[in-house]
């Protein structure tokens, strides 16, 4: 495709090859750590869950056990394989005991690393196997009833109760959303653990819960039957407990995930080691589900200028990109993050959030990138800020972007009325329909001022990505480099939760997903 | 000619709101009534309107919201009026003074560094109100309190337990505590601010500390109720908190 910007490639490959050379740096570290997140999702994929009489969930129950005992570095995939080896029970039956504490899992004799390997092999491909009827039941669906056209109208519902965001979603699907995503109340990204039941009092949100995801999945599988359109569903795998969230969704059938270690970094304070360690199981899974992530970078833009900070944007993109590389995520499924975030006020500001949607688009021609609305400077005055995202929804359809958050003129008052929502959607509807091949008929002026933008932001991301390839990621996060938040390496939420892995330490997960085991 | 006319007729002890002529009362709304549309979701949102106090109310578009539920875009004349000369409202009540009076009043009053800790506390992981008021960039062209010669601004940032913050204030002999509130559904932030100022109170330092408030749903009145200084609503740049912080501290004799 020629560039309608007028991109140097050699520039593009240079950043792209920096942010590959960053990611494999990470992954050096990441291959010699686990987490108490990442072992708790071994626990759930072998079909571990369940609370203990006091309500703590049953993989945090087992977890926190082996880490007291010093067990963690060799990793809990070992020590249910040798409970399997030793009692002759299920996993499920050996959680329980050790929730009772009837059974004490480091006191059992120890068998061989490849022994226990074996024990937890059918356990392993039945969770496998329970994954891929999920994907195969996706591909059914979209084979038959059919999806919407891009970009997929993406809405939130966050009214706390699961039950009632049931009817706010279904309702948003017949007037024609293709993703809905039910907001997680925002205390969890904190809770190292995941909470069990179905929500009906949360704060701004629910929480993200399996039981959750199965009553919003059920809702949406029967309206997008009823008005022939798969519906996607979206939730967080994100905060402390990325890696469960996402074996979670993997096996609920969750079609779109936010999962961003930076972000979590940045915004919310998570250790950066612990994410990063965190994210690549997380990403593995959804990798191997058919779940597109979204990376959170729109949020760079909120606390810092979009126009003088839109390359950290692009250089963030580009190492997710290579993170997802690493966890063999096809590009179709990478949903990276950009925003329409520009001050209104600006001269021309249209033709410059033009030019950036429209180089995300070149630079990732395959990815299914997600364009997140006006926020920040969405003032109450709602009648021009319905114009604020109608300009939004304009350069989407122009661009070729594939997810659209849309934006709702309430933005900054409330979360969004019934009646917000269905305005939102016409908005959208009105203009993809109205612009729908505008990107086909239109060329941009050479060396104007769209063309010259991208080139800028291009080659200012590239500079950004060479310096951190020098510098290091965790440096450069440190020194603040990214949204003008600084994070300390070993500051922040989660790090008690990171150990380094004994040399017979397996995740018997890990090889089997990128491998694309059936 | 007309111009006269019209303000004769102006009654400040009686307004009413103006569409295209003084006390036409004319109202424009939207809602949604939890019925399909047809004649008779129309007529439940005319007796509605009527119930109301307008007059002549009509419907002047529908969409059925796909759930059975009906959406109305709306016009009736408000039969009510409003006495403005007998209304008193609570206001942060100090003159604004730019950066560089702060900065100015600073040298010449406080004659040493101002230290502001500032956080969006309890489950809020919104920072985009304490970043607009406390970062070096801040909002809209309004440098933020970061670069304010003579003030020490510690963001300490979201999710912040009202505990952690207080310590913070007490470990940096701070001046006044910033505290933000973005999430305010179901009223979460009226407990998590109450809390705060008990906690002050517990800890002691209440008196030796401005204490304010801020979000898109703060108003000065109800700050004031939960016994903060001051509460500053949407619109608020950091000259407005600096303004009110500097003249407090030294009102209140805490140079």
């Amino acid at each position: 495709m020629k560039s309608k910007l007028n991109l140097d490639p050699k520039v593009i490959d240079s950043a792209r090859t920096a942010a590959a050379h960053i990611a494999e740096s990470m992954q050096s570290f990441i291959d010699k750590h686990t987490t108490v997140t990442t072992e708790r999702t071994i626990l759930r994929l072998l079909g571990i869950d369940g609370v203990d009489d006091v309500e703590r969930p049953l993989p945090n129950v087992i977890v926190d056990a082996i880490k007291d005992a010093g067990g963690l570095p060799r990793g809990v995939a070992y020590w249910i394989g040798n409970a399997i080896i030793q009692t002759g029970k299920e996993p499920q039956e050996i959680a329980e005991l050790v929730g009772k504490g009837e059974l004490d899992l480091m006191k059992l004799d120890m068998c061989k690393k490849e022994e226990a390997e074996k024990a937890i092999g059918l356990y392993v491909d039945k969770a496998l196997n329970r994954i891929k009827e999920q994907t195969a039941k996706r591909d059914e669906y979209l084979a038959t009833i059919g999806e919407g056209r891009r970009p997929y109208l993406y809405v939130i519902v966050a009214t706390g109760n699961i039950y009632e965001d049931v009817i706010q979603a279904q309702a948003a699907a017949r007037q024609g959303a293709d993703i809905i995503a039910v907001i997680r109340t925002t205390a969890q990204s904190l809770l190292d653990y995941v909470p069990y039941g179905p929500t009906t009092e949360g704060f701004g949100g629910t929480y993200a819960t399996q039981e959750n995801f199965r009553i919003m999945r059920k809702a949406l599988d029967e309206v997008g039957e009823e008005v022939g359109r798969y519906i996607r569903l979206c939730n967080y795998s994100s905060g402390l407990c990325m890696p469960e969230i996402a074996a979670m969704g993997a096996l609920e059938r969750l079609d779109v995930m936010l999962n961003d270690a930076l972000y979590g970094i940045l915004f919310r304070d998570i250790n950066m080691q612990r994410t990063i360690v965190d994210q690549f199981f997380s990403r593995v899974i959804i990798g191997y589900c058919g779940i597109i992530f979204n990376s959170g970078e729109d949020n760079y833009l909120t606390t810092d200028d979009a126009i003088e900070s839109a390359h950290t944007v692009l250089a963030s993109q580009l190492m997710n990109e290579q993170f997802a590389v690493l966890a063999n995520i096809p590009e179709g499924q990478m949903g990276l993050g950009h925003a329409f975030e520009m001050d209104p006020d600006t001269e021309n500001g249209f033709l410059y959030e033009l030019a950036q949607a429209q180089m995300a688009k070149e630079i990732f021609p395959n990815a299914s990138l997600k364009y997140m609305p006006p926020t920040k400077f969405m003032t109450g005055n709602i009648f021009r800020g319905h114009i604020q995202d109608a300009l939004f929804n304009l350069i989407s359809v122009w661009t070729g972007q594939s997810l659209q958050l849309l934006g709702m003129l309430t933005e900054a008052i409330h979360t969004p009325h019934l009646h917000d929502r269905m305005l939102s959607i016409e908005n959208a509807q009105y203009i993809f329909n109205n612009a729908r091949d505008l990107g086909e008929e239109v060329e941009y002026k050479k060396d104007g001022i769209i063309q010259k933008r991208a080139q800028k932001v291009l080659a200012d991301a590239n500079e950004l990505l060479m310096q951190i390839e020098k510098d290091g990621l965790f440096p450069t996060i440190e020194a603040g480099k990214f949204a003008a938040v600084k994070r300390p390496m070993d500051g922040g939420k989660g790090l008690e939760g990171v150990c380094t892995r004994d040399e017979q330490y397996f995740n018997p997960f890990i090889a089997k997903m990128l491998g694309g085991a059936k | 000619m007309s111009n006269t006319a019209a303000v004769t007729k102006l009654d400040l002890t009686k307004i009413k709101p103006y569409g295209d002529t003084l006390n036409d009362g004319q109202v424009q709304m939207s809602f949604t009534l939890p019925v399909p549309a047809g004649e008779e979701a129309n007529e439940a949102a005319r007796l509605l309107m009527k119930k109301m106090g307008f007059e002549e109310p009509s419907v002047v578009y529908f969409k059925d919201l796909g759930i059975g539920y009906t959406y109305f875009v709306c016009y009736g004349k408000t039969t009510h009026t409003v006495d403005y000369t007998s209304i008193k409202v609570t206001k942060v009540e100090v003159d604004i003074m730019d950066r560089l009076e702060c900065e100015k009043y600073i040298e010449e009053n406080v004659k040493r560094t101002v230290t502001m800790v500032g956080a969006s506390t309890g489950t809020d992981a919104h920072t985009v109100g304490i970043d607009a008021i406390m970062n070096m960039k801040g909002f809209h062209g309004h440098f933020g309190l970061e670069r304010y010669h003579g003030v020490n601004a510690i963001n300490m940032g979201s999710q912040v337990p009202n505990e952690e913050l207080i310590a913070k204030a007490i470990e940096t002999k701070a001046d006044a505590i910033l505290v933000s509130q973005t999430v305010t559904q179901k009223d979460v932030h009226i407990p998590n601010l109450t809390q705060m100022v008990e906690l002050c109170e517990a800890e002691g330092i209440r008196d030796k500390i401005v204490l304010v408030c801020g979000g898109p749903r703060i108003s000065h009145e109800l700050a004031q109720e939960l016994g903060y200084d001051a509460g500053f609503g949407p619109n608020t740049h950091a000259e407005d908190v600096a303004s009110f912080v500097l003249t407090e501290v030294v009102r209140r004799g805490l140079v």
